[in-house]
């Protein structure tokens, strides 16, 4: 009985073989891909940021269907969905918390490349697809806070589209092509809801593919930051590479009810997450009349907001904001270790490492409070920090005194 | 990488310090202390909002069907008890009220209540509440210490009577003296005493939290069962994990 199916299950996967490459596309994948043996517990992220994606694509589908992109009816649709659709709260409060989850997942994710260098040779590519991946996510992200439009939706979207005003000669009309009117209105809302729900997540899935093209051909790094290709044997396996299958499989299954249990902590007990995930001013339906007293854009932008208000000038402050982001970009280029781990770096980096993350960190609470004299002085010292990191990285990054690279990865 | 985040970790408690001193000085509020699952004070409570607050404020994203539902009324319950407009039960909590004529009688449109307690928060509301003084500068003869300038009238006057605030000065962090209010006195008693008055907005409070999400407790009685089932998963998935890895160390 079971040979007969396990031989027309075969039988199957022949013939699907000889018309679609699906045990080839398995082996190279999951089976056949060998990731380093030694990944810890930074690795988990990158699979993490794969099941965010596919949780918000879901539960978006199911708010699309019952939420109203108007400007009459965009908030009571959203109230609607939390009280008249079945099950609508949870799968509204796996959206909302889902994007703040995203951006904390994708940070120590960067992060993760920080400490043990992935984004260098041969994976310069690699890290430029990912950094694409953030900025279109904050794009994403962006335009969905405009969706419930409530006073932060509106505020915030506001401010950010006036920042393209500052540009020189096009600002204004640029400003204007954007929100499709002379202040965020129902044709800005109308606009934002086709980006949101099908433009920029279709960029965003074409580009985590190239993420993943670009990942499966170079192979993972590993927190040695030493080449696993380098030492094969005679089959042409890496001899600290393991099939991605069945072993990281198991090991992310883990990560990822790890991850479940703090995100459904967080959507069924602390869903606003004390005004950090869903702004009490955002309650308010959206008025053109009322200005809030604080106008705060949400957490995961604050770091680069901060660093805008930090330059007196408005333009120079744009320029700035942008510079944040392409300095980036330039990651791999900066970097002139002879090593890529931390592991292997002397203190000169660590130290720099360190400034860095206390800046971000420093930079991203500063984005949240009023602009007193003392908060603008910290942003701005901050501000140079963040700048000094990449600038002078290929200066210290050479100078570093680093420690001796193994030959194979190292368990610890 | 330990004495990164040994550096990282010292250097986090200097926030603070900005923190507080670009803290705004805010009214103090009192503490609501509601008790969600108290379905008498949700109870109370819709009475009070249907006979004092729904004739002016709406509350259109609920609807009556739903708090029958959730206290458990039947609809004839919620017909003679809550629905003073002729509404359907199915129906949600509208006013007939136009938002010009309220414009012209308050100086301005009259904020629907139906998630006003996730906007406000549910202690600035039970302290605006109780908040009311005589103030005759005033169009409607009442000021407000949370809410200055309210253009709201205080429509539970006959329950709480009417009070005058006691004044005191004050001189701030860069020295400059100002008035405040520190508290108030009742000059005309109303139908409740003051512990009463308090026990029944303490009640309003608790219907407008309960309005503000009506599935919060849906949500926090279903949360302990999904987190106890990925808990036992996780057990599940950490063997798993253990007994493939077995052959890789």
């Amino acid at each position: 009985m079971f040979d007969k199916i396990s031989r027309s299950l075969g039988d199957l996967r022949e013939w699907a073989d000889a018309r679609f490459p699906l045990t080839a596309f398995w082996q190279d994948h999951l089976a056949k891909y060998y990731a380093p043996k030694n990944l810890n517990f930074w690795y988990f992220f990158g699979s993490l940021a794969f099941l965010v994606l596919v949780i918000q694509l879901l539960t978006g589908i199911f708010l699309t269907m019952n939420y109203k992109p108007t400007a009459d009816t965009a908030f009571a649709s959203v109230e609607y969905i939390m009280r008249d659709v079945n099950w609508g709260w949870l799968i509204r409060y796996m959206h909302s918390t889902g994007a703040s989850f995203f951006f904390i997942v994708i940070y120590l994710h960067m992060f993760r490349a920080l400490l043990y260098g992935s984004y260098r040779k041969p994976r310069e590519l690699l890290w430029v697809f990912g950094m694409l991946i953030f900025v279109v996510l904050m794009a994403e992200a962006f335009m969905g806070y405009l969706l419930p439009w409530g006073q932060m939706s509106f505020w915030g979207a506001q401010v950010i589209i006036s920042l393209f005003g500052a540009i020189p000669y096009i600002g204004d009309d640029l400003a204007l092509w954007i929100r499709g009117d002379f202040v965020v209105a129902d044709a800005t809302l109308n606009r934002f809801f086709a980006f949101h729900v099908i433009a920029f997540p279709l960029l965003l899935i074409g580009l985590v593919l190239f993420h993943m093209i670009a990942l499966h051909s170079v192979g993972s790094n590993n927190p040695d930051g030493i080449e696993i290709k380098k030492k094969k044997d005679e089959d042409g396996v890496p001899l600290d590479g393991i099939p991605f299958h069945p072993y990281y499989t198991v090991k992310d299954m883990v990560g990822v009810v790890v991850f479940l249990i703090i995100f459904s902590a967080v959507i069924f007990y602390a869903p606003e997450m004390g005004g950090w995930f869903l702004e009490k001013d955002n309650f308010v339906p959206a008025d053109p009349l009322k200005t809030p007293e604080h106008i705060a854009p949400l957490w995961y932008f604050t770091p680069f907001y901060a660093i805008l208000r930090a330059v007196p000038d408005k333009f120079l402050g744009v320029v700035a904001m942008g510079a944040s982001m392409v300095v980036l970009f330039l990651l791999p280029w900066l970097d002139r270790s002879p090593v890529r781990s931390i592991r292997y770096r002397g203190p000169w980096f660590k130290l720099a490492l360190s400034v860095f993350v206390v800046s971000f960190v420093g930079l991203a609470y500063l984005g949240t409070v009023a602009a007193t004299p003392l908060a603008t002085l910290f942003s701005r010292i901050f501000s140079v920090l963040y700048f000094a990191f990449f600038l002078l990285m290929p200066i210290y990054s050479q100078w570093d005194k680093t420690k001796p690279l193994p030959e194979r990865v190292t368990e610890k | 990488m330990k004495s990164l985040f040994v550096i990282i970790f010292l250097v986090f408690p200097g926030f603070f310090a900005i923190s507080v001193s670009a803290g705004g000085g805010d009214v103090m509020l009192d503490s609501a202390d509601i008790q969600l699952d108290d379905r008498a004070a949700i109870k109370r409570g819709a009475k009070l909002f249907v006979n004092y607050c729904l004739n002016c404020h709406s509350a259109s994203l609920m609807r009556y069907s739903r708090i029958a539902q959730d206290l458990d009324m039947s609809s004839d319950e919620v017909r003679n008890q809550l629905i003073t407009t002729g509404a359907k039960v199915g129906e949600a909590m509208k006013v007939a009220i136009v938002a010009e004529d309220a414009k012209r009688w308050f100086g301005t449109t009259v904020p629907d209540l139906s998630v006003i307690a996730r906007a406000r928060g549910v202690d600035w509301l039970y302290t605006y509440l109780r908040s009311f003084y005589r103030d005759e500068s005033r169009p409607w003869g009442v000021n407000n210490s949370v809410f200055k300038d309210v253009g709201m009238p205080h429509v539970l006057w006959e329950l709480q009577g009417l009070q005058t605030p006691i004044i005191e000065s004050y001189t701030d962090e860069q020295g400059n003296t100002s008035e405040r209010i520190r508290g108030f006195k009742l000059i005309e008693k109303g139908m409740l005493s003051t512990s009463e008055y308090d026990a029944a907005m303490r009640d309003l409070v608790t219907f407008l939290a309960y309005l503000g999400e009506p599935s919060k407790l849906q949500r926090l009685a279903l949360g302990k069962w999904v987190l106890l089932f990925l808990a036992g998963f996780l057990v599940l998935v950490i063997l798993l994990k253990k007994e493939y890895w077995r052959d890789i160390h």
